[in-house]
């Protein structure tokens, strides 16, 4: 299966673009902003200010390319290293943060934006996103679901059901497979056999497209034709994103205990964000004192959300007997009540 | 004697029964060269080698389906399912094939074989990778369920189920990976179903399991300051029960409190409760008492988690309470 790209490493058009040199400054903006964010993230984790980690360095063209191909409304089921997917369709970076902090607030987006809590399960949230755009058919709305997963999740029995059941029922289902190589220690070749992954769709009875996930405009053009077909009633799609995982799976492993380093140098000349800016750079749109520009920007954005993050009231425990069912159940007002008064006591 | 710690000492009662045994074999999720994400499993790969020690995809479905066919097949598989919380992903395999294999055989399918996982909180993995799941083992007919609370215990409670002839499932807590202990040389094998009392006492007996052994001893020593004399028993093992030790302590004391990490309902100490109040009512003194986490999933945020898990100053206000 060959892989779809439109810019290459070099940042050289091999193919047509899907947008122009105004969008594309959007989405190489949108792709630092990403980096930024995600290097904070690990920063502040070592800090001690957020728990456990996992960043997506490497994978901002695939985040932010598929994540650009959507309508606001449209939902987005994603996993823990999908921050930049769900910013860029509306999650904002304070919510983010307040989830790693612990604070189940953060899980929850404003009112009108249609992202769920990045899935900490592996695989499961797949389903979720076939549930949503079953509803949506049912209802006769127009709105896609985009799910995103890793290579590692196909391995799950929740893929094969996810795939077979949107398949069935023609949901309108973008599946999203961020390829990035290692599912925590575990290679791509050691989780499945299949030549690609993208070729597994066929199986199901769905298109499977293979790209170049490095590629933010192939990866908008791509998701643009699979969120058209799936809107126009077309059915599902399934679309490998071949990219790589730069950093650690999260803030607690070591990926040099199971990969080579040349391995990570050899990705590291396919960096989404180099190809774009070398592109720009190539049409004369792009000076180092703009891009500064933009990074200042962008920089001040991500401390103003951790600091309104970081100033907001604590999530308490009373808020968590709270969220547990509609009403209170009489026991678990007695377990409140008690804790409380323990922590009182404290 | 060297220190060993609770995260090295499932290594050890591993590879004691692997160099012992061929048939053992270990499979799953980042065990071999990753060592674990735990680094439970740290050395086993290098020492025993590809065809002993594997990486698998992350199939817990096929990982636990794949470890019941290779049982039935001559094999001794252990299989390790990273967090415990994963058990929900393959539990129609766990509960409902290999839990009643030798019933549904009339007792001729044997599934000797291991379940490992990482349970249990405080360590902020929030809701979804921070449960206590050993009294969802408990409640199914078939499994033999262990938690330990020691390196000493892990080695020899480990090395107890992979030589036991039916399907055990071993909850790691990983609270206590990084306590150490020193454990003697050589060979180490524990009996199933027998409990340990690490504190003699005469006044209550508190009944502690895994992460909540070390609560419960702390409540003790505060306890002995205030006058009280403590128990505390390491059940170690609840399937199969060593009702003996427990009621033997409880006739003695007259007063129960069990601490448990569960959420409340149907927690582990539920049934202990229960036993003792059918075979040792009219010796009891007060009330039993059931230390436990509320009926809420475990918050991610350090504050509320260190809140809702049992503490020893809990333990200690329930004893009082029933003084």
């Amino acid at each position: 299966m060959e892989q779809r790209c439109i810019l290459d490493p070099e940042g050289n058009l091999i193919s047509e673009a899907p947008v122009g040199l105004d969008e594309t400054e959007r989405l190489f903006d949108a792709m630092l902003t990403a980096r930024l964010y995600d290097r904070k993230c690990s920063a502040m984790q070592r800090q001690g200010r957020l728990a456990t980690y996992a960043p997506y360095e490497g994978q901002e063209a695939a985040q932010i390319g598929s994540a650009a191909a959507l309508r606001p409304g449209d939902w987005m089921a994603g996993t823990y290293r999908d921050a930049a997917a769900m910013w860029m369709h509306g999650y904002p970076f304070v919510n983010l943060l307040l989830f790693r902090m612990g604070d189940e607030r953060g899980g929850c987006p404003p009112e009108d934006v249609f992202i769920l809590p990045p899935s900490i399960t592996v695989g499961g949230h797949m389903i979720h996103a076939v549930g949503l755009a079953w509803a949506s058919l049912i209802k006769g709305d127009d709105r896609v679901a985009i799910t995103y997963f890793g290579d590692g999740a196909t391995s799950e029995g929740d893929f094969h059901e996810a795939m077979n059941f949107a398949a069935v029922y023609e949901t309108p289902t973008i599946f999203v497979c961020q390829n990035n190589q290692y599912a925590i220690s575990m290679s791509r070749e050691g989780q499945t056999r299949s030549a690609t992954i993208a070729g597994k769709a066929d199986a199901y009875g769905m298109p499977g497209v293979l790209v170049d996930g490095n590629d933010v405009l192939a990866m908008l053009a791509v998701t643009t034709e699979a969120v058209d077909r799936a809107r126009s009633g077309g059915g599902p799609t399934l679309i490998e994103a071949f990219t790589y995982r730069a950093g650690p799976h999260t803030t607690t492993d070591d990926p040099l205990r199971y990969r080579p380093a040349e391995e990570v140098d050899e990705w590291s000349h396919r960096d989404p964000i180099v190809r774009v800016r070398r592109y720009l750079q190539h049409n004369g749109r792009w000076d180092h004192d703009r891009e500064q520009t933009v990074l200042d920007g962008v920089a001040a954005a991500i401390e103003a959300a951790v600091a309104e993050a970081e100033a907001t009231d604590p999530y308490t425990a009373i808020e968590v007997f709270e969220a547990m069912y509609a009403e209170p159940t009489p026991v678990l007002k007695a377990q409140r009540d008690a804790l409380l008064r323990d922590q009182g006591s404290a | 004697m060297a220190q060993l710690t609770y995260r090295a000492a499932v290594a050890r009662g591993i590879a004691q029964e692997m160099e012992r045994d061929e048939r053992v074999v270990l499979l799953g999720e980042d065990v071999a060269k990753a060592g674990g994400v735990f680094k439970t499993t740290e050395g086993l790969y290098d020492r025993f080698g590809p065809t002993r020690v594997f990486d698998t995809p992350i199939s817990e479905q096929a990982i636990t389906g794949a470890v019941m066919g290779a049982a039935m097949n001559g094999l001794i598989p252990i299989g390790e399912l990273m967090f415990s919380d994963f058990l929900a992903v393959c539990w129609d395999i766990v509960a409902n094939q290999i839990a009643k294999t030798r019933y549904m055989t009339d007792g001729q399918i044997s599934l000797p074989l291991v379940l490992r996982c990482a349970n249990g909180g405080g360590t902020r993995f929030g809701g979804q990778h921070s449960q206590s799941l050993e009294n969802w083992a408990m409640a199914v007919p078939g499994l033999k369920v262990l938690a330990p609370s020691t390196p000493f215990d892990m080695v020899g409670l480990m090395a107890a189920a992979i030589r036991d002839p039916d399907p055990v499932v071993v909850f790691e807590h990983k609270k206590l990976f990084a306590t150490k202990q020193d454990v003697p040389e050589g060979e180490i094998v524990e009996r199933l179903g027998v409990a340990t009392v690490p504190r003699r006492g005469s006044d209550v007996t508190i009944v502690a399991l895994a992460a909540m052994v070390p609560v419960a001893l702390e409540a003790a020593e505060t306890l002995a300051e205030q006058g009280v004399s403590a128990e505390v028993i390491d059940l170690r093992s609840l399937v199969p029960l060593d009702t003996a030790t427990l009621l033997e302590s409880v006739t003695r004391t007259g007063r129960l409190i069990t601490v448990e990490e569960n959420p409340r309902l149907c927690g582990w100490g539920a049934e202990i409760s229960s036993i003792v109040a059918e075979e040792a009512m009219w010796d009891l003194d007060g009330p039993i008492v059931r230390v436990t986490t509320p009926h809420i999933p475990l918050p991610a945020a350090a504050e509320i988690e260190d809140l809702a898990i049992p503490s020893a100053d809990q333990v200690v206000a329930a004893v009082l309470t029933t003084a």
